[in-house]
Parts: C-alpha cells; structure tokens; sequence
C-alpha cells in the first residue's frame, strides 16, 4: 500500500493551489460568479498553458495520459477555491465520452481544441424525471436519409450555456427505463433545433435546459455502437464521482479552516468563542469526517484505477460518505458563523451550498446507498 | 387527560377554515410573495386580520386580544399555518410577540395608546435592534450608547441583523444607558422612530440571496424621553422577561406541519426508479423520523402551554421547544432539497428552469439554516438549558 503521490501529481497539485491562492480570493470569485458566463475564459486559457486540460487523454492525442487519481489532485485544490471554470463538464464528462468512445472522427475534431482551451464541451444526461437513473431517457433518436433525428428535452445541464459541443443521450430503441437502447450523439449547440434557456445554480454555475427538435446529426457524430452507450456513460460519470468528491473534500477542508480561524478570533463574552468545548468538539467532527472522506476517496480512486472487483461498491460508499460529510460540514460551518454565516457577503456559506451541489450531482446519499446496499446484500 | 377537541373546539376550528377560505386568495398570496407588493399586500392580510379581531390571539382582551384557551389557540395556528397564511419568518412578529407584549405589560398608559392600537391596525411595522457586530450570543455585552440630554436621549452605535428594517416604521431597541456596573445592569429599553435624522438602514444580502436583513446605524440620534419602556437602565429584565414569553411559541409546530405536507406532497411528485419517491420504503423511514420527533414536539408545546394556561411557570420542558423546533424545521428543509434533486440548487427567479417548487425549496432552506442562530442561537439555547434546568 502507498498513499503518497508521485512526484509528478505533487508538482501538479503545487500548481493548482497556486493558481487558486492567486487568483481565486473570494471577492475575485464573487465577481466571476455575476458574470454572465459565469467564469472567466482567461483563466481557462491559462489551466490550458499550465497542461491541465489535457490531463485525461492520451498521449496519441497531444494528452498527459492521466487517470482518476491526476484529475482527483486537481479537483481538490479547485475545491478549495470553489474555482467556477468547467473543468468537470468539459474536461472530465465532454472529454471523458470522447476519449472512451472510440470514435476516431470525433476524437481527431474535438480533443486537440479542448486541450488547447478553444472548445467548451457539456454532457447532457439529465432529463425531467431520470433523477439519477442514468438509463432513464426519453428523448429519441431516430435514423433516416442517412442522418439521425433527436427529439426531446434535457434538464440542467452543466455549462450548457456555454458549451460548443453538447453530448447527448438519446434512445434509439426500447422503453424509457430499458438499459439497451441508449446511443450518445455529439451536437453542436447552434444547430437548428437546439434550444438553450439558461440558468443559474444557488453554486453560481451557469447551466441549461436544452430542448431538441428534429436536431440532425452525421451518423459519424454518434459515440460507440448504437443503442450500446449505458456502459460507456457510467464509465465516465464513475470517473467523474471520482473528481466531483475530491471537490467536495478541497471544499470541507477549507470550510474547517475558515471555521477554526473564525473561532479563534470571534469573542463573545470576554473570550474567543473557539475557547468552548462545546464548539471545539463540533470542529472535531468536521475534522472528522474530513479525514474519512479523504481515506475513502484514496480507496475508491485506486479500485477504480486498477479497475478491481470492488471498485463500484467503493464508489458509492464514497459518495455516501460524500453526501452526509458535505452537509455536516458545510453546515456546522455556517452555524458556528452564527449571523455572519448566513450572509452572502461571506464565503462560508457558499461552500456548504457547493457541497450541497455535490452531494446531488450523479446520485444523492440516499441514492449512492441503496446501491451500496444492493451489492453488498445480494 | 384528554388529547381531542371537544364539540366546542371543533367549530370553532370550522369557523378558523371558513375565514382562511373567504379571505386567504392566491391573488393575496401571490402579492405577498412579490418583493414588490409585499409590504401593502402584508398590511392588507393584517388589517383582514384584525377586522376579524384575531390580529393579537395571545393578548390580554383588554388591549385587543382574544381571551382564547390554549387549545383555542392551537387551532387557530395550526389552520393558519396549514394553509400558509402564518409563516414562521412574519413581520408581524416584532410588533405582536415581541414588543406588544413589552408595552402592556411594562409601558405606561400613554404608551399603550400610543402604540398598541397601531400594530393591531398595522399601520405601524416594527423591528428589533437588539444585536450587534460585536454583541451577538453575548447580549448583554451590547454597547449601542443612549445618553439623556434634557429632554431627549441622544443615540449612537449600530444595531446588525435587523430583520425587516427597511419596511420598519419603529425599531425597538437596547441600550446603554450606564457603564459602569454589571453588564446586564445599565441598559434600557427604548423606542425609536426609524424616520428620526440619524438613523441609516444599510442592507445585508442574506445566504438566500434575498434582502430580509440590515445594519441599522445610530448617529446622534435625538429620541423623547418619553419612549423609554419602564425604568432607565431596568430593560435587561424587561427583554428576559419577554424572552421567556416568547419561548413559548417557538416551537413552529404549525408550520411544521405545512412543512411536512408539502414534503409528502413533492416526494409523491417526484419520481424515481419506476416509482414515486413517496413509495420508496426507505424514503418513508427517513421522512417518519421527523414525523415522530414532530409529534413528540406537538404533544410537548401542547403540555407546557396548558401548564402556562393552569398559571404555573413556564417549567423546564419550555427551553426545549425553541431547540427542537428549529432542529425539525431544517430537516424538513433538508429532506425537500434531496426530494428536489438536481432541481434543488436552482437560483432562477426568471423560471427559465420552468420548474415549479425548486426556486422555493432552495430560499425556505437557506434561509431555514438560520433558525438555529436568530433569537438566540442553539448552542445559547442548550447552555441555559443545561443551567437553569439541570442546575450547572
Ligand atoms: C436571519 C437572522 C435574523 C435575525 N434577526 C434579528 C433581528 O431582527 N434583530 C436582532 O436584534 N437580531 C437578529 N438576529 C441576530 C441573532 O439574534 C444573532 O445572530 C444571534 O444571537 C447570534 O449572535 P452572533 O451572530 O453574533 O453569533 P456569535 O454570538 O458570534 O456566535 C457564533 C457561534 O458561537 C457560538 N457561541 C457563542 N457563545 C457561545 C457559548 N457561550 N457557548 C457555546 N457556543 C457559543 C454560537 O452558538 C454560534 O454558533 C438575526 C439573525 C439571523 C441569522
């Protein structure tokens, strides 16, 4: 067993906390955040000059060749700054799909342009009533004069907004909850058909709704076998569980700093308020399950690298464990504010809000359960 | 011992849903939710209120109040808040439970004509200016400094955390008035005309991204000395005593129960699995969690309120209403947002989600993380508790 990183992932990490120490001071976020876009492309060109945009491809396309545990280095230092640029949707779903699709047309298109920072990428899997059930799809495809046709609507889809390429599931044969069926398609978000409404999170992301009416689509821009997708789909969403729970964890641990420091230095009669038990026992809690996140998020990121029997149920534990730390956390941390943790004007809230993102975002605690439960009791 | 309503109670209950009916429209409702009408469409449900004389159910009936029994009043907030006319972040709150209840019983009778009439008519709002930047838990620590210059008393310093403020016509205030002893001694109680010159209301954004909350700044402030409550210098014990009062009817079980109803309904709504949310069996664990500690704290506020209507003290088991109350609260607030799901972060006033509950889902809870800090914080809470109850 080793817990440590290489070499090359504590330059990487290094590189990341810079740039968020830098650039990423709560007032600088708060302007971004009211941004119409919602992050700044600046920066989004330099994580390119810095080569973190090419992290999970492969060598063969201009990529480092990274797996779980280089893009988890990263999320968690983004964590931290509760960084708005959409490393998750373009990077690790968008580019994600592509890498692990096979389809060569749109590899040779597409990843050059995301690794140099010029193409925006979103996965559209979410539908009005999917909740988290991946192979909950509704919306349709259907082949003819030698294109497909897409038909149907897709909810809150991560930079949406701002996305050139969308990648959408759609069926294109069987029953709305059957696992077969399920085919993705690679359209371009000006394409006739396509409707975008966008929207803000209570996080300050920007994402959308995206209806589509007789969207067409080359038979070249369909990712993998026809109505063979699901797998491909739970891949990348599990990779990304990876990613999206080291946030989690760069948040929680910088919600206990910013608690602990707030306590050391708010007095209330005559003394720092950290000089109570009472509260000092409550930080120790979020301490704790700090460092239980961290152990699980270890353990999950290198079952799923070494792909091991039990990385799924790894998985879920995590996320588990994710969901009900994040809310612990990022709560205590408002509460031990007091007045001032209920403001806008403070960051403290707007971590338990990220948290509180996450803990939803590819399947809830409750949800992440039930399926822990389903393989650990079958 | 009897737990059900008699004949009585049970019209009394009908006649409660009749008004709600008549009065209680989406139109008013929707008025009220509109930052832009809410203060004259509030003042108007107010003023329908007090038509009916139920503007001030608790007070003694010479000063408008009802003269109810405690089941009485029960059933008039459990139906009110059922069908959401009383919510539990009310403006009228400042004016009926907090410093109405200050004026009858610590004011002098020209006080009582003065100010009493006008919350019951609502043409007078009020807010409480009792924290600040630096006196938060540690109340009595407050420096706000109030000195009598002839006629007048000359107010400086800041009040934070003023909840509704900028819709305010009055502020009721502590002061200092002597420094020089104990710290509970030398403060007093006073109120202020919000349009005093002087006075400057500075917004605070809350966590919910709306504007309930201000700075409430004092500069050479000029207030009659005949707005002081009581004795100069003896308002510590007039705001504890009110303190207690109020603990009585923090336990927002009513809107609890809303609460919780409108979570059944969502979670019947929302599906998941080939199934409502509602028929999953784990679901309905997590949800009867609350519902149990919900009736174990409607039974509880139950039995302290007839101890108080039998004239004893309010006893030992009235310090844990506040504490739970809030602690049910959120996590019904809680279980809504995970009802919501991916819906449940949205911040779109515009609707270009077209989505219909998650907008609201979202402010209830944010804002709902605040009942665990607003009169007195939970960990303040549990330390008079553990003081006064438990004897440490
Ligand atoms: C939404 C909202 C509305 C409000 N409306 C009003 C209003 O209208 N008028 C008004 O006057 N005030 C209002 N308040 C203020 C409220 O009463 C105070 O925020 C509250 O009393 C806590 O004070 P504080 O914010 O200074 O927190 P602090 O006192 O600084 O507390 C910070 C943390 O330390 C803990 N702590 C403090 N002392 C102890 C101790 N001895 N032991 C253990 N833990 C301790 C607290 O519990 C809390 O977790 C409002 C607050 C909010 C959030």
């Amino acid at each position: 067993m080793d817990f440590s990183f290489s070499e090359e992932q504590s330059m990487l990490k290094d590189s990341v906390t810079r740039f968020v120490q830098d650039n990423y001071d709560f007032e600088s976020r708060r302007t971004l955040a009211a941004s119409d876009a919602g992050f700044s492309t600046e920066h989004w060109q330099t994580f390119a000059e810095l080569g973190w945009l090419s992290i999970p491809f492969s060598e063969g396309f201009g990529g480092f060749g990274g797996g779980v545990v280089d893009s988890m280095v990263v999320m968690e230092e983004l964590g931290k700054g509760l960084v708005l640029e959409p490393y998750l949707a373009t990077v690790l779903l968008f580019g994600g799909l592509l890498q692990k699709s096979g389809n060569q047309v749109v590899q040779d298109a597409y990843i050059g342009s995301i690794i140099e920072g010029s193409l925006q990428g979103a996965f559209a899997f979410v539908e009005r009533d999917s909740r988290f059930v991946l192979n909950a799809v509704r919306t349709r495809a259907e082949k003819s004069d030698g294109s497909y046709w897409i038909n149907g609507e897709k909810t809150v889809v991560i930079n949406g907004a701002s996305a050139d390429k969308i990648v959408v599931s759609a069926r294109t044969s069987g029953n709305t909850h059957d696992e077969g069926g399920i085919s993705l398609f690679v359209i371009d978000s000006k394409e006739a058909g396509v409707k975008i409404s966008s929207y803000r999170m209570m996080d300050g992301q920007v994402v959308a709704n995206i209806s589509l009416d007789q969207v067409s689509v080359s038979t070249d821009h369909m990712l993998g076998e026809e109505g063979e997708a699901l797998e491909v789909m739970q891949e990348v969403i599990n990779d990304a569980m990876i990613a999206v729970s080291a946030e989690a964890l760069g948040a929680m641990e910088k919600a206990l700093q910013i608690t602990v420091d707030y306590t050391k230095i708010r007095e209330q009669f005559g003394v720092a308020i950290g000089s109570f038990q009472v509260l000092q026992h409550r930080m120790v809690d979020m301490f704790t399950a700090v460092q239980e996140t961290r152990s699980l998020l270890y353990r999950a990121a290198c079952s799923l690298e070494a792909g091991s029997d039990e990385a799924i149920k790894d998985l879920y534990a995590l996320k588990v464990k994710v969901g009900r730390a994040g809310k612990l956390v990022g709560e205590e941390a408002m509460q031990l504010h007091g007045g001032m943790g209920m403001t806008d004007e403070l960051d403290v809230g707007h971590y338990a809000k990220r948290l509180r993102m996450i803990n939803t975002l590819f399947g809830d605690a409750d949800f992440c359960q039930q399926r822990f439960a389903q393989l650990s009791y079958r | 011992m009897d737990t059900t309503f008699t004949p009585e109670e049970r019209v009394f209950r009908d006649e409660v849903r009749t008004w709600i009916k008549r009065y209680w429209t989406e139109e008013l409702a929707n008025r009220i939710a509109d930052k832009s009408t809410f203060k004259e469409a509030q003042t108007e449900l107010q003023k329908l209120l007090n038509d009916q004389g139920w503007m001030a159910p608790g007070w003694p009936e010479e000063y408008g109040g009802t003269g109810w029994s405690v089941t009485r009043r029960y059933i008039y907030n459990t139906e009110m808040a059922r069908a959401g006319v009383l919510g539990p972040a009310d403006p009228m709150v400042f004016g009926v439970s907090m410093v109405g209840p200050v004026i009858y019983t610590y004011g002098n009778e020209e006080q009582k004509k003065r100010f009493l009439p006008k919350i019951l008519t609502s043409d007078e709002w009020w807010c409480q200016g009792y924290s600040e930047p630096g006196s938060g838990s540690d109340l009595a620590s407050l420096k706000t400094k109030a000195e009598l210059e002839g006629d007048h008393y000359v107010v400086n310093g800041a009040k934070i955390w003023t909840t509704y403020a900028h819709y305010a016509d009055w502020i009721f205030c502590l002061v200092r008035t002597d420094s020089s002893g104990r710290k509970q001694e030398g403060i007093s109680f006073l109120l202020i005309d919000m349009k005093t010159p002087g006075i400057k209301v500075n917004p605070i954004i809350g966590i919910d991204g709306r504007h309930t909350l201000n700075e409430t700044e004092f500069n050479n402030v000029r207030v009659p000395k005949e707005n002081l409550i009581g004795e100069q210098d003896k308002g510590w014990t007039y705001a504890k005593s009110l303190l207690t009062h109020e603990r009585l009817y923090v336990a927002n079980v009513s809107q609890s129960k809303r609460s919780l109803a409108e979570l059944k309904k969502l979670a019947e709504r929302e599906w998941a699995g080939g199934q409502p949310l509602a028929a999953d069996p784990y679901f309905q664990q997590r949800i009867s969690d609350i519902e149990i500690d919900l009736m174990a704290l409607e039974f509880t506020e139950l039995r302290v309120l007839s101890a108080a209507a039998a004239g004893k003290e309010p006893g030992a088991e009235s310090s844990v209403l506040k504490l739970r109350g809030s602690e049910i609260a959120k996590a019904l607030q809680d279980i809504k947002m995970d009802v919501a799901g991916y819906y449940a972060g949205i911040d779109d006033a515009d609707n270009n989600a077209n989505h219909s509950f998650a907008n609201k889902t979202r402010i209830d809870f944010m804002y709902g993380r605040a009942s665990s800090v607003y009169g007195g914080t939970n960990e303040i809470q549990k330390n008079i508790i553990a003081k006064a109850v438990l004897g440490f």
